[in-house]
């Protein structure tokens, strides 16, 4: 079953929600990042070609312009294919593991899987970002030498940057099950 | 145990022909899962709502009904399908079958439980004969795994025999099923996470038991894909093999080839290296040139790769595969780079270009050095030297130069032979011939080297008395017991002295420092023109492009992990994932797999350069091999 909210981001920006419920032990939330406007790119297509026909009208060079075309599109492409993430998805499940998929608008899926095994917690966590403090949602990996220390912080939805609102709403189903699989695993 | 379950195949299932199976008339009602809760036996040694994994190959899933052959991972409550055995057999021969195949391959092969793929419901009796396969092959927990035929609705579960006893009081369990691509799986080789840098790289591998166990249990299983459909064995198998063993000729004729052909070239390269290390070239004029030439270097290199390559020891495991794969690649692509250079220059008659330009070029060069020296020994950026010393090292230099320019006049005649010489060695390689050139730029240069050394030595030696003068000045001495500053008393005619030589070190320091500046930037454009041949040249020795290729075309076999997709689901059935392999990014595998090159690159931090340049030091910018010390 599936159900979609909307939520901001902390520069304002919308954001969606979407979590599909599989079964008790299997959950997927996808994130929706604010698409890229029309306003912007007009924006800096005609930033760039004003520049491009300044430099034309100074140095008299025709090719100026034709690299300047040719700098807009692999800019553009680029930014679509490695830089611009339109969707980010969280599947956990149970006894398996996390992954985290980013998908960029290009259609280019990037896809990280965490076993179970090496998850300790997932956790709410402050951070200094620029001028303002925010708050992201992280999964703590265990130390293999330590059996409760942490040896890395993974943190989640990066480019979508959710507020607080929307990560409590995952962080209480993550917790779940969470909860499920380490009473589950502990049994003898 | 002599049954034949034939008989009862042919009352329920019907059929005993290989080719056609038809699915049994009669329904059985299919048991739904139980949901997790309740699921559980009270007295069972299972926690409440456990779920099980099956790890079932896409390649089965169309196959006819039989037994699941695989592996159970108990730590990871996941049973491996490998294989369907299909009806009918002789329970002795499968058992046959998996001590065989649990002797050759140390995995622990047993029969898991039933696969079903039917037409529509079952009939009871065929139900019962199932369960009653699991009193023959009994395993904890036995998997029932069902699929209608042309739909997606599949339905599974794994029971636990309480023995004939309590047969009601099975617990059941629910079981997800994980697909996976039998091959992919097999052929891939998981690359486990980088190690964090202040750990050891074997710290991780301890933690990535789960998947990993998937992966190494089908790889290790060659033996039991042997037999296809086709094989007139007592126990019929499906798998990703059964239509047959795939193979290409010419890399079955490669293989049986490359046997002899290595033998050959192995002896023929043992002689070539026994030959370059025979005394001759061991005495000292000989062995301090070939430290000096890169050319040596990279020859050496090569010899030491292809020796590698053509060894006739097979490699011990896949990442010693993979480089000498590497290597092979790297050799092959440099040759022809090298060819293609060659029939360039031949097309266009470079070469004699090349030698009817160079002793202009030299000249010029020359030419340009003299006017500079004339510079300096005037008026240089407005500057006033000490005219005596300035002529003493001006003209000191402009007769190295007139020196340096009869022997190239000398030389001139055979230079044309010597070039086309050289340019016939591009054939080893694109890698030589860019040694050889960046060797060609350091003789044609030695001029400007030497004078470097003779204007840094000079710089040295009034650094070195400036200092100590100074401390003199001061009334201090350096102690060279104890390495340090003390003070001391000195007579008044060693103050005297000390004084006067201070004054005459300072008034000369900036026509020195002026000749060593000069110079050293002269050396060090050299250097910088070295230093790029040099990193091409390592580009092209480390580069791993097998890797790359095969990262390229067959993403699957160098993997970084693996990522789950959920298939359609509905409710009351089992949830199915489909698990694919993570293919490795690009930077990975350059740095995992990069072959190890000569090592010559200069160990020196820009702070150590600019204090060596500031006090005179020598700076070699790159060690040979071993035996230089700064």
């Amino acid at each position: 079953m599936e159900d979609e909210q909307s939520f901001s981001d902390i520069c304002g920006g919308r954001l969606a929600l979407q979590r599909r419920f599989y079964s008790p032990s299997c959950l997927e939330f996808c994130l929706s990042c604010p698409r890229i406007t029309l306003r912007s790119l007009t924006a800096v297509t005609c930033s760039v070609w004003l520049a491009a026909y300044g430099l034309f009208t100074l140095c008299e060079n025709s090719m100026i312009l034709s690299a300047a075309i040719f700098i807009t599109l692999l800019g553009l492409l680029g930014y679509l294919h490695f830089v611009k993430i339109d969707h980010e998805t969280l599947l956990i499940i149970d006894s398996l593991g996390i992954q985290m998929t980013s998908s960029y608008a290009s259609g280019k899926e990037s896809t990280t899987f965490i076993e179970m095994g090496q998850v300790n917690d997932v956790v709410i966590n402050e951070a200094i970002y620029m001028q303002k403090v925010i708050y992201y949602l992280c999964i703590l990996l265990k130390d293999p030498m330590e059996p409760h220390g942490i040896s890395q912080v993974v943190p989640l939805f990066q480019s979508a940057k959710p507020r607080l609102d929307c990560l409590i709403e995952v962080y209480r189903s993550c917790q779940d099950i969470l909860a499920h699989q380490k009473a589950t695993s502990t049994s003898p | 145990m002599g049954l034949v379950f034939r008989g009862a195949a042919e009352a329920g299932l019907g059929a005993a022909s290989a080719a056609d199976r038809p699915g049994p008339p009669d329904a059985v009602p299919n048991p739904t899962p139980t949901p997790p809760a309740e699921g559980a036996d009270p007295g069972s040694s299972r926690g409440p709502g456990m779920v099980l994994k099956a790890f079932f190959p896409t390649c089965c899933a169309s196959a006819d009904s039989g037994l699941l052959v695989g592996r159970w991972v108990p730590e990871q409550s996941s049973a491996v399908v490998l294989a369907v055995v299909h009806f009918p057999f002789i329970p002795v021969q499968v058992k046959e079958l998996l001590a065989q195949v649990q002797q050759a391959s140390q995995v622990g092969v047993t029969v898991l439980g039933t696969w079903c793929h039917r037409r529509q419901e079952l009939e009871e009796s065929l139900g019962h004969f199932l369960e009653g396969l699991g009193a023959i092959f009994s395993h904890k927990p036995w998997f029932q795994l069902c699929r209608e035929r042309g739909s997606k609705s599949w339905s599974c579960k794994a029971t636990h025999w309480r023995g004939p006893a309590s047969p009601a009081a099975s617990g059941e369990d629910q079981v997800m099923l994980i697909f996976y691509d039998q091959r992919k799986v097999l052929l891939s080789q998981l690359h486990p996470p980088m190690a964090l840098p202040d750990r050891q790289a074997g710290d991780t591998t301890a933690s990535a038991g789960g998947l990993a166990a998937v992966f190494d249990t089908v790889a290790r299983s060659e033996a039991l894909f042997q037999s296809d459909r086709f094989n007139e064995g007592p126990v019929r198998l499906s798998h990703w093999q059964s239509e047959g063993m795939e193979a290409s000729i010419l890399v079955e004729l490669a293989k049986w080839a490359a046997g002899p052909v290595c033998l050959f070239l192995a002896c023929l390269l043992s002689l070539i290296s026994a030959a370059s290390s025979c005394r001759v070239f061991k005495l000292w004029p000989l062995s301090f040139i070939w430290s000096k030439l890169s050319t040596c270097e990279q020859l050496r290199h090569r010899l030491e790769q292809l020796t590698l390559i053509f060894s006739t020891r097979k490699a011990k495991n896949p990442a010693q595969l993979m480089r000498k794969a590497n290597m092979l690649v790297s050799v092959l692509l440099d040759v022809a780079l090298g060819l293609t250079l060659l029939s360039w220059l031949h097309r266009k008659d470079l070469i004699g270009q090349l030698a009817d330009a160079l002793i202009p070029v030299a000249d010029h060069v020359a030419e340009e050095l003299q006017h500079l020296l004339q510079w300096l020994m005037g008026a240089p950026a407005g500057l006033k030297m000490n005219r005596a010393l300035d002529q003493v090292l001006g003209r000191f230099f402009l007769y190295h130069i007139h020196l340096w320019i009869s022997y190239i006049h000398l030389m001139s005649p055979f230079i044309e032979r010597i070039l086309w010489h050289v340019g016939l060695s591009a054939c080893l390689g694109l890698t030589v011939a860019l040694s050889i050139l960046s060797d060609i730029i350091a003789l044609l240069t030695f001029h400007i080297y030497c004078f470097y050394v003779y204007g840094a030595r000079l710089y040295c030696l009034k650094i070195h008395g400036l200092s100590s003068l100074w401390r003199l000045f001061r009334g201090k001495k350096w102690n060279v017991l104890r390495q340090r500053v003390d003070s001391c008393s000195y007579d008044l005619d060693q103050l005297f002295i000390g004084t006067l030589l201070f004054t005459i070190l300072v008034f000369l320091l900036p026509t020195t420092a002026l000749y060593y500046l000069v110079f050293t930037l002269l050396r060090l454009l050299v250097v910088a023109v070295q230093g790029l041949i040099h990193l091409l040249v390592d580009l092209i020795n480390s580069l791993p492009l097998y890797s790359l290729g095969l990262r390229l075309c067959r993403p699957y076999r160098l993997a970084a992990g693996v990522k789950f997709r959920v298939l359609e689901h509905e409710t009351g059935r089992p949830l199915r994932l489909l698990m694919q392999i993570n293919p490795l990014p690009y930077s990975r595998v350059v740095h995992t797999y990069r072959l190890p090159t000569c090592g010559c690159h200069p160990k020196h931090s820009w702070g150590s350069l600019c204090r060596k340049l500031f006090f005179g030091e020598l700076i070699y910018p790159w060690r040979q091999r071993g035996n230089k010390q700064d």
